[in-house]
């Protein structure tokens, strides 16, 4: 056998004094970890299989599992760091592309963490939002620029079709195949209760979520996988998938293993055949092709339904969306490059695209200058991950955010990013029957529900905090924002001033 | 009545329930102390065969075969929950003859014991339920 | 309304139960010769081991009837039953009328003619608990007990005694114990077990002729004994039934509600012979649980529910030092044989339905599944049998069946 020059990551560390060799850990792993030594009647395990998915020290009844960082280390080094001498042992060895997944863990400047939130002392009071009416009702769609009465004077409200969110926070897109069925259920379910809306990705719509349709986007993508007339007007609005955050320019790729009967069918491909997403739409090379295809959804729906393109941020983002603006879309969502994936070459993730933080502050400003930004609204995603970062996209000028890792997680993902291996231990991103039955979508959309409920009382907390009662009266107040630790340049971008100034 | 169902599409086949079951009915407040080097003896048992599994415990029936045939008047119905008096059973094994679910087994002392929902422990409420950590097994009325 | 029991065990105590479920108010009396009331009768033998005691052995106790508003005669016999008038004599000379009669009077010991039996002083059966104080007065240390009948009475009985006595010897003129309920494998294992403990054993022999203290059987082997029990069998107390000419055959003739041939007289338990569920003949089924639901359908029925009863089947559970025997059924048909060390099966199928099997040891485990099995007349091909025999589990079922046994209402 060829020398291996990987070690394990992590250690297990058993305590044996509380383990009563239950050997969940070892019926739940299917890392194939936890094994059960009949001779000593003792617990073993192989700790180069973990992937510090964390599913046996929760279920561990005793609490004598922890997962724990190896201290085994190469020589210190800056430059040649150990993950970085790792990468190179595991491509020496097998030739290969390095995969990951889920957003990028790499110590980029979070941007959210470097803006803090105003609030009223004295003049201009703060409101309590227990007592006072505190609106989060969005609404998503072109806005008219001028305000039209008829002859009696009434107001003409012949807007565009709008999305009408109850909070403004959406699920983003998951495709089914790259999640589970009952993580897609529970979304739909959650989306349902919350008011709000999930979206089905690339995958197309399973059969048994149609009934959730007046709460679900539907996604057109570059391989146009599931999508019919019946799909395309099963949502409340259409996405057109341009580009994705954590892996800019590049397609897609589920592997056949994973293309099972129920998913064959649902993208409309043949059963165990790749399903690959190719990196452009083969149809658009131009913002006019791009309306073509915007206007063609439209008439395929009889101009009842908003389309919104997604767009991953990257560096000429301002101009890209300006351009989207024009193409006739309704919405323009951008993912920033921390964005989560069911699986991306490791190298893209972690240097293609830029922060949303600055895409968002950059198109809203490039819009308002072109005063095009009534023609759009504006959704971002790609690492938001509370309230508070939710409060500050939309002071920096977003209508709407999208979360998908923050309701991965409510849903009992540990982010040990090996979706790709589709082993994923909580039921979320895996198509094993016997894993995906661990998602228990009553229990998945509960925490979902609960996540954003909790959340939306803090948005309107912090709304009360800063005077205002209206989410309305918070987009795009960049006033109150102030960046800490920022250099002029960043803060020249984000458009706000230093704490302090 | 609340009774423990059971909705075997969401069991794992973790058999955590058996665990908590053997904990909840040893009459220690530590879990360690109470189950480490012990051989269990749960009052629900889980059915595994290739992919499904689920969790098997008394029914409380309202015609319970099991309190009919006891020879020793062992067991009886308090508003509907089927408890057995250890103290009287002689451990014949006529309820297991009776019980159409298999729900009773001997307890480490030989007497029967079956599960009484954790009424007649210190606990009150169905362990196992707490401890199921998909919602396979619940307690409610139904 | 005023119902009247006669006999007060297992069946009279449903009758009551059954009564009740349907008429809190109607009068009720219990008539019974033994000296304790409802107390669980196959306890004598755990009695006799010291597992139980008489507190512990009530089936039924004091605050049970008075919930019920029962009014208890102990230490009365029944002498006389007039269904014309509907009245029955008691032994101390009054008189009770009735509007609704149930005899639940059980059974009692059969001693067949034996020469010499007459000199023999300390002479036993073992059918009541009174039987049981009775041995353990005499009991001694160093007491050789012959036993006659190696069937469940007897063998519960030498349980009962092992341990307190110098020796027990059990005689049957059938060629293996427990005979009527086991196969010749069963036997032969249990008695095998029993054997070990230090019983002996006289089987396919009778006893010729006794003096004091010593049998001599028919093989010409002579068994010195100081305490001798008659355990070959029992017989349906019928008499009452008889003179008042309802139809009686080995026991009371009774239909699925417990009726007997006689305007409002019911009859339940050991004494009444009702259907059996698999041969489809009327059988005297002397078991516990039997008398039981027997008793509970007749009080329902007496007070105006009719639910009848048909799924009797003839079964046991028993142990011996701890070897655990259950058996149901009829042994006929086509047979799976699981046999391994510590566990003995015997499933029996005719016509697509379990009808009959025998578990010894390991195998007893859930035996109620197959129990169910065989009352509910469960069509195999519906299940998976395969899975089922080679262990009892609520696998085997349809998915949609366990729905309802396990999610749904019971
Ligand atoms: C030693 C032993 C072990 C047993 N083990 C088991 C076992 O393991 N499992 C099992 O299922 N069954 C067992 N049985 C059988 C079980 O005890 C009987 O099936 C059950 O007791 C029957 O109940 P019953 O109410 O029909 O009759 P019984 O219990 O026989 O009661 C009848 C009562 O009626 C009274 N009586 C009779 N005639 C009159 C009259 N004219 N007037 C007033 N009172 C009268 C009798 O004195 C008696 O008290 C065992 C029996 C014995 C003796
Ligand atoms: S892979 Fe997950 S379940 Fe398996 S040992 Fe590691 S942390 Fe535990
Ligand atoms: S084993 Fe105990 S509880 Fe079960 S029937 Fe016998 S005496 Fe009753």
């Amino acid at each position: 056998m060829a020398i291996n020059y990987l070690y394990p990551d992590f250690e297990v560390q058993r305590n044996e004094s509380r383990c009563i060799t239950c050997r969940v850990c070892e019926r739940q792993c299917a890392n194939l970890v936890h094994h059960y030594d009949a001779e000593t009647g003792r617990m073993t395990s192989d700790e180069s299989l973990c992937v510090n998915c964390h599913r046996c020290v929760s279920l561990c009844p005793t609490r004598a599992l922890k997962i724990v960082k190896t201290d085994h280390v190469f020589k210190e080094n800056a430059n040649w760091r150990g993950e970085v001498i790792q990468d190179i042992y595991r491509q020496a060895e097998t030739g290969g592309v390095l995969l990951a997944s889920m957003g990028t863990p790499k110590p980029y400047p979070v941007y959210w963490d470097k803006m803090l939130i105003n609030a009223s002392q004295v003049t201009n009071p703060s409101i309590d939002p227990l007592r006072e009416p505190m609106e989060t009702t969005t609404f998503l769609g072109k806005k008219s620029t001028t305000i039209r009465r008829d002859e009696q004077g009434k107001l003409i409200t012949d807007t565009t079709p709008q999305l009408k969110l109850a909070i403004p926070i959406m699920f983003s897109a998951m495709s089914y195949g790259s999640i589970s069925y009952n993580a897609h259920k529970s979304l739909a379910l959650a989306a349902e209760q919350l008011g709000t809306f999930y979206n089905t990705g690339e995958g197309g719509l399973h059969e048994d979520f149609y009934r959730h349709g007046k709460n679900t986007i539907v996604q057109v993508a570059s391989g146009r996988f599931g999508v019919h007339p019946g799909y395309l007007n099963a949502g409340a609005a259409i996405e057109i998938k341009m580009g994705q955050g954590a892996k800019p320019g590049i397609g897609g790729h589920l592997p056949g293993s994973k293309i099972g009967q129920d998913i064959s069918k649902t993208r409309m491909i043949p059963l165990h055949s790749d399903a690959i997403s190719p990196a452009p739409h083969h149809d658009i090379y131009s913002i006019e092709d791009l309306r073509q295809l915007v206007y063609a959804l439209k008439e395929a729906t009889n101009y009842t339904k908003p389309v919104i393109v997604k767009v991953a941020a990257v560096h000429n983002i301002s101009a890209i969306a300006s351009g989207i603006a024009r193409s006739g879309a309704d919405i323009i969502a951008i993912d920033g490059f921390r964005g989560g994936t069911g699986a991306a070459p490791a190298r893209i993730r972690d240097n293609v695209g830029i922060p949303i933080e600055l895409a968002l502050a950059s198109v809203d400003e490039r819009l308002r200058a072109e005063g095009i930004r009534n023609q759009v609204s504006l959704v971002v995603g790609g690492s938001i991950r509370s309230s508070a970062d939710v409060i500050k996209a939309i002071a920096l000028g977003a209508d709407a955010i999208y979360i998908a890792t923050s309701a991965l997680i409510a849903l009992g993902c540990h982010l040990c990013r090996t979706c790709h291996s589709g082993k994923c231990n909580w039921g979320i991103a895996t198509q094993n029957p016997e894993l995906v039955k661990r998602l228990n979508p009553e229990i998945g959309s509960e925490h979902l529900v609960n996540l954003l409920t909790a959340w939306n009382h803090e948005i309107k907390e912090m709304m009360g905090g800063m005077g205002i009662n209206s989410i309305e009266a918070l987009k795009g107040n960049r006033l109150m924002l102030r960046g800490i630790g920022l250099c002029d340049a960043e803060l020249r971008i984000l458009g706000i001033s230093h704490a302090g100034a | 009545m609340k009774r423990v169902y059971v909705n075997e599409a969401w069991c794992l086949g973790c058999h955590l329930c058996e665990y908590y079951c053997a904990y909840a009915n040893s009459g220690l407040t530590d879990m360690v102390k109470a189950l480490k080097d012990k051989v269990i003896r749960p009052r629900l048992t889980i059915e595994q065969e290739g992919t499904i599994s689920f969790a098997v415990s008394c029914r409380h029936c309202t015609e319970p075969l099991c309190m009919k045939s006891c020879i020793a008047g062992a067991i009886s119905c308090k508003d509907g929950l089927i408890v057995i008096d250890q103290s009287k059973c002689v451990n014949c094994y006529s309820c297991i003859m009776a019980c159409p679910y298999g729900a009773l087994m001997p307890s480490e002392e030989q007497v029967m014991q079956k599960c009484e929902l954790c009424a007649t422990n210190s606990h009150g409420q169905p362990v196992c339920v707490q401890g199921c950590p998909n919602k396979a097994i619940v307690y409610e009325e139904r | 309304m005023h119902y009247l029991i006669i006999g007060n065990s297992i069946a009279a105590a449903a009758v009551i139960e059954g009564i009740r479920s349907q008429d809190p108010e109607g009068a009720i009396t219990v008539v019974g010769e033994e000296r304790q009331a409802c107390y669980a009768r196959p306890l004598i033998s755990y009695l006799l081991q010291g597992k139980t005691d008489e507190e512990k052995m009530r089936y039924r106790d004091q605050a049970f009837f008075d919930k019920h508003k029962v009014t208890v005669l102990c230490e009365t016999r029944a002498s006389h039953l007039d269904a014309g008038t509907k009245t029955v004599a008691l032994d101390d000379g009054t008189t009770l009328t009735y509007d609704k009669l149930v005899l639940a009077t059980g059974s009692s010991p059969f001693i067949p003619p034996m020469e010499g039996l007459g000199q023999v002083k300390h002479r036993f059966t073992f059918l009541t608990l009174d039987d049981a104080l009775a041995l353990q007065q005499v009991v001694k240390g160093d007491s050789r007990v012959l036993i006659l009948g190696a069937g469940l009475i007897g063998l519960k009985c030498a349980e009962g005694l092992f341990g307190q006595v110098r020796s027990i010897t059990v005689v049957d003129l059938a060629p293996r114990i427990l005979a009527s309920i086991l196969d010749e494998k069963g036997s032969a294992q249990v008695q095998e077990h029993l054997q070990q403990k230090g019983l002996t054993f006289h089987l396919s022999d009778r006893v010729k002729e006794f003096t004091a203290n010593e049998a001599l059987l028919e093989s010409g082997t002579i068994v010195g004994f100081d305490m001798l029990v008659v355990a070959v069998g029992v017989k349906p107390n019928t008499s009452l039934a008889k003179e008042a000419g309802l139809a009686v055959n080995r026991g009371i003739v009774v239909d699925t509600s417990m009726r007997t041939s006689g305007k409002d007289i019911w009859a339940a338990g050991d004494c009444a012979e009702a259907e059996e569920l698999v041969s489809g003949q009327h059988k005297v089924l002397p078991l516990l649980c039997n008398a039981y639901l027997q008793g509970e359908t007749a009080g329902k029925d007496m007070a105006g529910l009719t639910e009848p009863f048909n799924q009797a089947i003839a079964m046991n559970a028993i142990s011996f030092f701890g070897l655990h025997v259950i058996t149901a059924g009829l042994y006929e048909g086509e047979e799976k044989l699981f046999a391994e060390e510590g566990s003995y099966k015997r499933l029996f199928v005719r016509d697509n339905h379990l009808i009959g099997y025998i578990l010894i040891g390991k195998a007893v485990e859930r035996a109620g599944i197959y129990t169910a099995l065989i009352r509910n007349q469960t069509a195999l091909d519906t299940i998976d049998f395969d899975l089922i025999s080679r262990q009892p589990a609520l696998m085997a079922f349809a998915k949609s069946v366990r729905q309802q046994q396990l999610g749904g209402s019971v």
